[in-house]
């Protein structure tokens, strides 16, 4: 039996993890986003899915969108260290205000001949996805959607000869009239 | 066309430097020439409002300013190179993140149009530093800088106080733009840190607390930062209320050690009746401390059975890692003056007569006791002749990081906040000497000690050098037992008594070394000789280095080894329990 040679005691902590959208206005500045970024992986934060892009040009905001998972603990600290940096203007927990609506943009290529091809193109209209790009050989599809549909689709496409994908990651907006 | 040259806001960058500096009232700067700061030295040297202090390391700029920071309430400055100039001030920047220390650093870069060519002394020092600043600024144009210096004053000294940087590219430093002086508009909108409290949650505090039938006040350094005030309605509340009181090692001082209702430090090396109060409390009203594992032990077990309430200018300090029930959030000083107006208003002093009671029981146990000895220092006795001989006297200590900073925080007694500097969450050995050159250049006629050990001392030893340029009479008071103590009692408690590294072989002649410097030297190895260096070392009007040789393989105690509870500790075998001391010594086996 190999006990361990040193008396310590580390705690271990089991709380379940939840997955949340977070929506961050920024002031667009050099290094806002390596500061965002730079929080998450100094602090052992997760990110799921990290879109950026300035939203208001006059006003120099930019809009980050984070998907994260943690526990309600961690993801109660993810959003107060994002609010005290010095650039951040808001931070609003999207899934917590359950009226917000998610959209990823995902491009789709896939490769076939014959039925498969005429299978991926089926799918697609069911799935409202527009060809954008096509070959005798190839399809490039461009799926919009929450996480889960875009997902399920390239999940489909896997074995009618799926080439590649590029997915923009989450966008998310509050329903309603109000902005954040 | 107007003429500009008249104008007297047309300036360079570096003369912008210095000018903000003037107008944020700064009369010490702490720093280290090179290459990308010439242009600011250039300007340095034709002006007389601010002091530099010339260092013998950029990390001893670094501390320095902590301790001046620290002992003043002011910011502390400081001024340094690129490259390796900016990546040795490393250390005391995640130092002050950590203690929240206002700290102005300015960090010389190469030309803008050299940035990211690898050219001589270039790092990115912005990208090095984010993680251990509060905020920081790369200024490529030499009309943004003088905004952003102001703005990185104002960032600094507010909210929750921390060090900022700000890099300067040396052709930034020679173009010549538009200053202008502080304004409000300098600061970014969105940085807008939160002051008063909430009512609704002072009045919920304040039901709490008159409720409570077994308090207690847990303090930190939060208090302090807060400036005198805080501190003065700290003791009002204490005062009021009749609860017992304890802090972190960062808040001593500002409940006096004197005060009647004082438990002592509390966490790992804190007195028994401070953290058994914790644990077995109704209600704790946490002010300015931050829950971290230090205080805390095992988190599932602290302090089970209580309503927390806790006052902190940060947001991100509440729920971080313990749950509380009525977060405030707001500065110390601001929220204490409002929980007091109301408590006075509208409760009446609790009757806890019988919490007292129990707390009288913990405090026999004598948790901080030692084995007195004839023959040689014992560390703890060190430190109590140490405050015995200096009582009275207008004092700041600071310390290095080991068992002696432990027995500094547990036998000095502080009586007043801004006395003591420590560095208490990164725990950085080489701290104490250059925050005691910092301190002194504050307070010159002041009696200013670092309380040391052996290994730490021999971090920055360079900067008994500036102390005796400067004629700074700092007392480095070294606890001298010959090992890493600290680590060597976590190797004798924790690893078998391996000790792996931990002996202090081929330590310097401290006495020597201390003449070689141009300061004085003093050793001491018998208690009967104590009392007289001391007087010495405080009478001689030059930096001392005390060799005090004490007791080599002492323990700190109490102890709660790390990710154990509050009523797991251990206590020495002194303490006049025996069955707590042999229930803690089980705990290692
Ligand atoms: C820069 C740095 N390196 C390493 C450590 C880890 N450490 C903590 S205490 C200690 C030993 C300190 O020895 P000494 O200064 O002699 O103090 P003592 O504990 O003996 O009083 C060490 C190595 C630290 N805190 N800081
Ligand atoms: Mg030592």
């Amino acid at each position: 039996m190999n006990q361990p040679a040193s008396a310590y005691f580390i705690e271990d902590r089991h709380d379940p993890n939840e997955t949340h959208t977070l929506s961050v206005l920024v002031q667009n500045e050099p290094g806002v986003l390596a500061r965002v970024i730079g929080l998450f992986s100094g602090r052992g934060y997760n990110i799921e899915s990290l879109t950026v892009s300035e939203t208001e040009s006059q006003k120099h905001l930019s809009r980050i969108t984070i998907v994260t998972t943690g526990t309600p603990m961690v993801i109660q600290q993810i959003k107060h260290q994002l609010d005290r940096m010095i650039p951040v203007y808001r931070v609003v927990d999207m899934t917590l205000t359950k009226r917000a609506i998610e959209r990823e943009l995902a491009m789709v290529k896939v490769r076939g001949i014959g039925e498969p091809r005429v299978e991926a193109l089926r799918l697609a209209d069911a799935f409202r996805a527009r060809v954008i790009d096509a070959t005798t050989e190839s399809f490039v599809f461009e799926i919009t959607g929450n996480t889960d549909k875009i997902s399920q689709f390239i999940d489909l496409m896997r074995p009618l000869g799926l080439v590649e994908v590029a997915r923009t990651g989450v966008a998310a907006i509050g329903r309603g009239s109000e902005g954040m | 066309m107007t003429d500009k040259s008249h104008d007297p806001n047309q300036m360079t960058g570096a003369a912008m430097i210095v000018r903000a500096l003037i107008d944020h009232g700064v009369q010490h700067l702490f720093g280290y020439p090179g290459g990308a700061v010439l242009p600011i030295y250039d300007e340095i040297f034709q002006q007389s409002e601010v002091e530099h202090i010339l260092v013998r390391h950029e990390q001893g700029a670094g501390h320095a300013a902590e301790g001046y920071a620290r002992s003043t309430g002011k910011p502390g400055v400081v001024l340094v190179t690129s490259g390796p100039g900016a990546t040795n001030m490393v250390t005391p920047l995640a130092d002050a993140l950590m203690d929240s220390i206002p700290l102005v650093c300015i960090t010389g870069q190469v030309p803008t149009h050299l940035i990211g060519n690898d050219a001589f002394q270039e790092c990115d020092t912005v990208g090095i530093t984010r993680p251990c600043t509060k905020h920081n600024w790369l200024v490529r144009n030499v009309n943004d800088l003088a905004k952003v210096l102001h703005e990185a004053f104002y960032v600094a000294t507010t909210g929750r106080p921390g060090p900022v940087v700000v890099d300067v590219p040396k052709d930034v430093q020679f173009a010549t733009g538009t200053y202008h002086p502080p304004r409000k508009s300098d600061v970014h909108v969105s940085y807008a840190p939160r002051v008063k409290g909430d009512a609704m949650q002072i009045r919920k505090a304040v039901a709490l607390l008159a409720s409570a039938k077994r308090p207690v006040i847990y303090s930190g350094g939060g208090v302090v930062n807060s400036g005198p005030e805080a501190s003065r309605l700290l003791r009002e509340l204490v005062e009021v209320t009749g609860f017992p009181i304890t802090s972190t090692l960062m808040g001593l001082g500002a409940y006096p050690a004197s005060g009647p209702n004082w438990l002592g430090m509390l966490g790992m090396h804190g007195t028994y009746e401070a953290n058994m109060t914790m644990h077995d409390c109704d209600v704790m009203l946490c002010v300015g401390a931050r829950f971290d594992d230090r205080i805390t032990g095992r988190t599932d077990a602290f302090s089970p059975n209580s309503k927390k309430i806790h006052i902190d200018i940060d947001p991100s300090s509440i729920n971080k890692n313990i749950r509380v029930d009525v977060p405030i959030i707001g500065d110390c000083g601001d929220v204490l003056a409002d929980i007091l107006q109301v408590f006075k208003a509208e409760a009446k002093k609790p009757d806890i007569k019988s919490w007292w009671q129990e707390i009288a029981v913990w405090r026999a146990r004598n948790s901080l006791a030692y084995k007195p000895n004839r023959d040689v220092i014992m560390p703890q006795y060190a430190i109590q002749r140490l405050f015995e001989l200096t009582r009275g006297r207008d004092t700041y200590i600071t310390t290095e990081v080991g068992q002696h900073q432990m027995w500094a925080a547990q036998f000095y007694g502080f009586e007043e906040p801004h006395r003591w500097m420590t560095s208490g969450g990164l725990g950085t050995m080489g701290y104490g000497l250059p925050a005691a050159i910092g301190v002194q250049v504050a307070h010159p006629d002041s009696l200013v000690i670092d309380i040391g050990g052996d290994a730490s001392v021999q971090m920055t030893m360079q900067e008994m050098s500036t102390a005796v340029q400067y004629e700074l009479p700092v007392k480095i008071f070294i606890l001298n037992n010959q090992y890493m103590g600290m680590v060597r009692q976590w190797q004798q408690l924790l690893h078998g008594n391996r000790l792996s590294h931990s002996y202090s072989e081929a330590l310097p002649d401290f006495v020597k070394l201390a003449e070689a410097y141009g300061g004085v030297g003093l050793q001491v190895s018998k208690p009967g000789d104590l009392d007289g260096a001391i007087k010495e070392m405080i009478s001689v009007k030059k930096p001392v280095l005390f060799d005090c040789r004490v007791a080599a393989l002492e323990n700190c105690f109490p102890m709660i080894p790390s990710g154990k509870a509050h009523n797991e500790m251990i206590l020495p075998a002194e303490a006049s329990d025996p069955a707590a001391a042999f229930a803690g010594g089980k705990a290692l086996v």
